[in-house]
């Protein structure tokens, strides 16, 4: 959605959103910012409000995405006046009502929106014309950081659940038939065609179907999911109805990692808010479509987020991958027709019936339509999420967006989708993010978690530490990826301890292409993609470990020790 | 001290008809008494192998195989430090190493004596922005530092 467009939709919703104020108060809460302690923070608001007599309704709202800037509390007035606090502290919450409300400027404000009578702060920048959010295109995100996530008449005030309104005005095939023209593609990682694999199990004939929600986000260094289903899980829920009616299913889960609880919490208490308006149940907008979803917690392993190890999980067994065909979409779930979706991927969906497909397929790069999450970490200025058209330039997302590396330092490489990814090198920055271009340069999309390495990163410590990672979540059920991860950490830490030889690299090598070639899931079949990325685009860093036993980033200490020591 | 208790066969039991007695309940099961107890305790565990009709060596090859099931008491509060990708660029080992020196843990250890903390590895809880993450109980705290760390030790007890 457009700033303009943002704020006009905003004014339509005025009277839900005020609720008879005159101001509206709102407190970014989410996971990130609960490091922060923004719990506390919005509870101090509230007090503090009530203490002073403000005409105001204090609201929790989810992440913007800026968590650099956390904790962000906005305070809105009803001509539309918009100012945004950064960097809260929870001492500061009386002084910043108190300068708001006096009209000093004691306490300024970080930004403001574009609308209404803010006087006295000409210098103060505007939201959309700062690079982190002014370059995103924000489509799942457009709500989150503004609506209540557990208030669903927020979410109806800006249009929610039309679109399952619209969907269910039609046929399941016109459905299908809409997704597959969007050219949407699975945000879990592989970026299979969702209309496709819609088609499928609709196809697949038997009464009982099901629909799985992926939210299992096992990608350390991703939370997109999180942070959407804790921002507006409505918009999750919608998908997933969505989802239901056009495949024929009777039954849907949410299957939520361990970790995360405050995801499953929100998506949970969302489930009974749209239960209660009709939206899930009995004959859903007196339709003969009736439809439920149950949120599974997960008990924890990477592996469950592999589709055949998730459903593993929810029949109670060890979630241990098993071999494809057949495939979930004709023998899934206890034996029945499963279509198992990524959170984003319906989080896209529920976009799309929202707002029509020539409205979706407005960006996006040739092959893949809309646009994609993606989060910032590492040693990065702007750590969050951002949301872009697919086929934005890499750089864009990293200097633009994410600020670049800490001042002073050198932009090393960003690893891309996660353990099963790739680090990309500087020469490539300027590629684009599409599911084709990354996989050319050797590394994947996956859930879209950027993690960004300066020159105080060693390249081969992080390719070891994707090893530690694989290696131990590995489900133990086929030889190569058990034993090969296993040989290849062994010899990885020899390496960073400073007893790897140059043979070394080159067996490094040749275990990464054999447990490629030969594991069973993708687990396996992706974890050397690490390795492989760093010994092509980093091969000197590895050369120096293993021939001068040095670490140019000092992080190797062991290796860095053992060369200062006298030869015996 | 800090005590951890069993559950009686009736609260099991109960589990089970809440649950139906399914393969399929039987995680759901598991991770309801271990938020009870604390942990799986092995004779809850027989319990509920007997009630509903799966080999106690299934449960235990499930408890084994899900890093959230532990069958060993934890102290009074578990602190976990974040072993995800952007905390390990971000120096999370060092916070991890700095914890396990402060509460003397040694070896393969990782609860106190007086059974107060259990130290835990975790997995990225999705606040990767704010690393090195660290949660104690169900308080979550980022941009972890060593003096940090001291200060928030103080506020457990
Ligand atoms: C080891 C492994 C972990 C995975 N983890 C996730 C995950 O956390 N979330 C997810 O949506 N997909 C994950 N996937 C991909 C799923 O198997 C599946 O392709 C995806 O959920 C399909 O949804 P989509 O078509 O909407 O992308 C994982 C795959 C593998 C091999
Ligand atoms: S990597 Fe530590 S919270 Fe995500």
């Amino acid at each position: 959605m457009s700033e303009e467009k943002l704020l006009q939709e905003f004014k339509k919703a005025e009277n839900v959103l005020f609720n008879g104020h005159e101001y509206r108060i709102t407190v970014g809460v989410s996971t990130c910012s609960l490091a922060k302690g923004a719990d506390k923070i919005l509870e101090k608001t509230k007090e503090e409000v009530a203490k002073r007599g403000i005409n105001a309704s204090v609201v929790r709202v989810g992440c913007n995405g800026m968590c650099y800037s956390e904790v962000n509390l906005e305070i809105i007035k009803r001509d539309g006046s918009w100012a945004i606090y950064s960097y809260l502290t929870f001492d500061k919450v009386p002084d910043v009502l108190e300068a708001f409300f006096s009209g000093s400027s004691k306490y300024a404000f970080a930004f403001r929106r574009k609308s209404g009578t803010l006087k006295g702060e000409e210098q103060v920048p505007y939201l959309n014309e700062i690079p982190f959010y002014g370059k995103q295109t924000r489509r799942i995100l457009e709500l989150v950081g503004i609506i209540d996530p557990l208030n669903i008449e927020e979410y109806e005030a800006f249009g929610g659940y039309n679109g399952l309104r619209s969907a269910l005005s039609k046929t399941p095939e016109e459905v299908i038939d809409i997704v597959k023209k969007s050219m949407l593609r699975g945000r879990g990682g592989a970026g299979f065609p969702t209309g496709l694999k819609w088609s499928f199990v609709k196809n697949a004939a038997e009464d009982v179907k099901y629909v799985i929600c992926n939210a299992d986000e096992g990608d350390p260094g991703a939370f997109m999911n999180r942070l959407t289903a804790e921002g507006n899980p409505h918009s999750i829920i919608e998908g997933h109805a969505i989802a239901g009616y056009a495949v024929g299913a009777t039954k849907g889960y949410i299957f939520v990692r361990a970790e995360k609880p405050l995801m499953a919490e929100m998506l949970s208490k969302a489930i009974e808010q749209a239960r209660s308006k009709g939206y899930l149940g009995k004959n859903i907008f007196g339709t003969s479509f009736s439809y439920d979803i149950e949120v599974i917690l997960s008990a924890g392993a990477f592996v469950c987020g592999e589709e055949t190890a998730l459903m593993a999980a929810i029949e109670g067994n060890r979630a241990m991958p098993r071999p494809r065909p057949p495939y979930p979409a004709t023998k899934g779930l206890f034996g029945k027709p499963t279509l198992i979706n990524n959170v984003e991927t319906l989080a896209h969906v529920s976009y799309l019936f929202r707002n029509g497909l020539t409205n979706f397929v407005s960006v996006g790069s040739e092959k893949s339509k809309g646009t994609k999450v993606f989060c910032l970490a590492g040693n990065i200025q702007h750590p969050g999420a951002a949301e872009v058209p697919l086929g934005t330039p890499l750089r864009t997302l990293i200097f633009d967006i994410g600020g670049g590396v800490p001042k002073g330092r050198h932009f090393k490489a960003v690893q891309t989708g996660g353990p099963s990814g790739g680090c990309i090198p500087e020469t490539y920055l300027d590629y684009a993010l599409d599911y084709e271009t990354l996989a050319s340069i050797g590394s994947i999309m996956g859930s879209g978690g950027l993690v960004v390495l300066d020159n105080t990163s060693c390249i081969v410590d992080v390719a070891r530490y994707f090893l530690t990672f694989t290696s131990a979540e590995s489900c133990g059920q086929c030889v190569p990826c058990r034993i090969g991860l296993r040989k290849m950490l062994e010899i990885m830490d020899k390496i960073v301890q400073g007893d790897g030889t140059e043979n070394d690299l080159f067996l490094l090598e040749s275990w990464a292409r054999k447990v490629a070639d030969s594991s069973l899931c993708a687990l396996g079949q992706t974890a050397p993609n690490p390795i492989l990325t760093t010994l092509k685009y980093f091969r000197a860093e590895y050369e120096e470990h293993v021939r001068d036993k040095k670490c140019r980033a000092n992080r190797c200490l062991k290796l860095i020790l053992k060369a200062k020591l006298p030869k015996a | 001290m800090w005590r951890l208790k069993l559950l009686t066969e009736e609260e099991i039991v109960s589990l089970i008809e809440k649950y139906g007695n399914k393969k399929s309940s039987l995680i759901r099961i598991m991770q309801e008494i271990q938020k009870k107890a604390g942990y799986l305790p092995k004779e809850d565990l027989s319990v509920l192998s007997q009630q509903i009709n799966i080999p106690l060596s299934k449960i235990y090859g499930i408890a084994t195989f899900y890093h959230q099931f532990r069958l060993k008491p934890f102290g009074k509060h578990t602190i976990q430090v974040c072993f995800g990708t952007a905390c390990h660029v971000k120096g999370g080992d060092e916070i991890w190493d700095f914890l396990r020196e402060k509460l003397r843990l040694i070896g393969s250890e990782d609860t106190t004596n007086d059974l107060l903390f259990t130290v835990q590895k975790a997995r990225c809880f999705g606040a990767c922005s704010m690393a090195p993450v660290m949660k104690v109980d169900n308080d979550i705290y980022g941009n972890m530092t060593k003096e940090k760390l001291e200060e928030i030790l103080k506020k457990y007890s």
